[in-house]
């Protein structure tokens, strides 16, 4: 015998389902009102500093569909890549926001503040990215991902660094469209599947 | 404050398959190839912070909620309350977590659910509150219904709260749901059995907790949730090769 390890373990997950809008973003199913604010709702406030970016995709499924059920939630650092609740950040950055694919053609859209580098704890520094959440029937854990930027210099960042194929590193990268306009699908399975992290 | 360490790797044993042909959605829906795994950083152990002034009074109360007071939800009354810890049973206070449910009927709110079972005008089946010091919560709610759904030939879900839980960093963010003791459709339910071992769907079930009911009034039940913990350690800021 041996002393007992004195950890708890992680409460399993189980899939959001298809009614997760009630939950998390009432207004989505026409259920507003029953809150005074909701949450997400915009990862700005006025006053952000930093360019405003809107960046539009989809999560396609294995056989290519748009799933129109999907919802999404980011987290990010403001334009000085300091992180809410971190001494010095931007109070105009929030940095979360939950986001849905459109019930009709499962385009999302996030409008947010382009996120500067993030210092690591190894002192190493982290091209500029949005931590992205991704939930919905038929996902039995939430996935775990990332936007980085195709105008940004992402040839020094340790997690893309790690991905052996290099081609799937495209998988993590927005495609900038014009100003401020990025594009970034999500494919969760099949040829050209995102890279999903376990971080 | 103590400079906390990276979160504990996510032990993907205890969680469900993400490919389950049981459960015909995940079939297309779960990723082919290996997860990235790396040590976390601040990306994942920061988080968004929820004041208390955005919660309203009769957030936690789904019975009426959705009438601001005005009338009941129609159903069996009861109370769902636990503690959130994390791995090394800290609690964590101040998160919030969000539930949601269909009636007691076993119909939900929701422009895509059409099932036959008539919606409660006095019930909109979401709520949501912070847990306190110690970690822990409270909803006042109805027991909502077993439903059938598209799956296989005859399938139904058994009675079931979805719970969404953040944490402290966005790293631990957690949506899980709550079963209840005694129902004999988990059994067959292939969402429930996306989680191989039995022993860690127990753990979604939640037993009737008669010395928290209030009598002539709700039965409670108990469900705590463990969520990701930090590793702390006097080692983890010196310079390489210290």
């Amino acid at each position: 015998m041996v002393q007992k390890l004195d950890m708890l373990q992680e409460t399993p997950s189980q899939t959001a389902g298809p009614y997760v809008h009630i939950g998390l973003m009432p207004s989505y199913t026409g259920n507003g009102g029953i809150y005074d604010e909701e949450i997400g709702v915009s990862p700005i406030a006025a006053g952000a500093r930093g360019e405003i970016i809107e960046i539009v995709g989809s999560v396609c499924d294995g056989t290519g569909w748009a799933l129109r059920d999907a919802l999404l939630e980011s987290w990010q650092a403001d334009a000085a890549g300091i992180f809410p609740g971190q001494e010095g950040a931007d109070p105009g950055v929030s940095g979360h926001c939950r986001f849905a694919a459109d019930a009709v053609s499962g385009e999302f859209t996030l409008r947010t503040v382009k996120p500067g580098p993030v210092l690591h704890r190894s002192g190493g520094r982290q091209a500029p990215h949005i931590s992205l959440w991704i939930v919905a029937r038929g996902i039995n854990i939430g996935l775990q991902t990332r936007i980085y930027f195709e105008d940004e210099d992402n040839s020094a960042d340790p997690l893309l660094a790690r991905i052996e194929q290099r081609p799937r590193v495209e998988t993590l990268i927005a495609k900038k469209l014009g100003p401020g306009q990025y594009r970034f699908d999500i494919r969760l399975q099949g040829a050209g599947e995102t890279v999903f992290l376990d971080l | 404050m103590t400079d906390l360490g990276p979160l504990i790797p996510r032990n993907r044993a205890i969680h469900p398959v993400p490919y389950d042909p049981d459960y015909k959605t995940s079939v297309a829906r779960s990723p082919n190839l290996p997860l990235l795994s790396m040590e976390s950083g601040p990306s994942e152990e920061t988080g968004p912070v929820f004041g208390h002034g955005r919660i309203g009074a009769l957030d936690n109360n789904l019975i009426l909620n959705w009438t601001k007071g005005a009338a009941p939800a129609v159903g069996e009354r009861i109370l769902m309350h636990g503690h959130v810890l994390d791995e090394t049973a800290r609690p964590v206070r101040n998160t919030l977590l969000e539930i949601w449910q269909a009636n007691a009927g076993g119909r939900y709110r929701h422009k895509k659910d059409s099932y036959l079972a008539p919606l409660d005008p006095n019930f909109g089946g979401c709520g949501r509150t912070l847990t306190d010091e110690n970690g822990y919560y409270q909803f006042l709610t109805v027991r909502p219904g077993a439903y059938p759904w598209p799956n296989r030939g005859n399938d139904w879900r058994p009675m079931h709260i979805h719970v969404s839980v953040y944490g402290h960093s966005f790293g631990q963010r957690l949506i899980t749901q709550m079963y209840f003791e005694g129902d004999p459709l988990i059994a067959h339910c292939p969402i429930a059995h996306t989680i191989k071992s039995h022993g860690q769907l127990d753990r979604l079930v939640a037993p009737l907790d008669l010395a928290h009911s209030r009598p002539l009034d709700f039965l409670a039940y108990k469900f705590d949730i463990v969520l990701r913990g930090r590793r702390q350690t006097m080692f983890e800021n010196k310079l390489e090769g210290m």
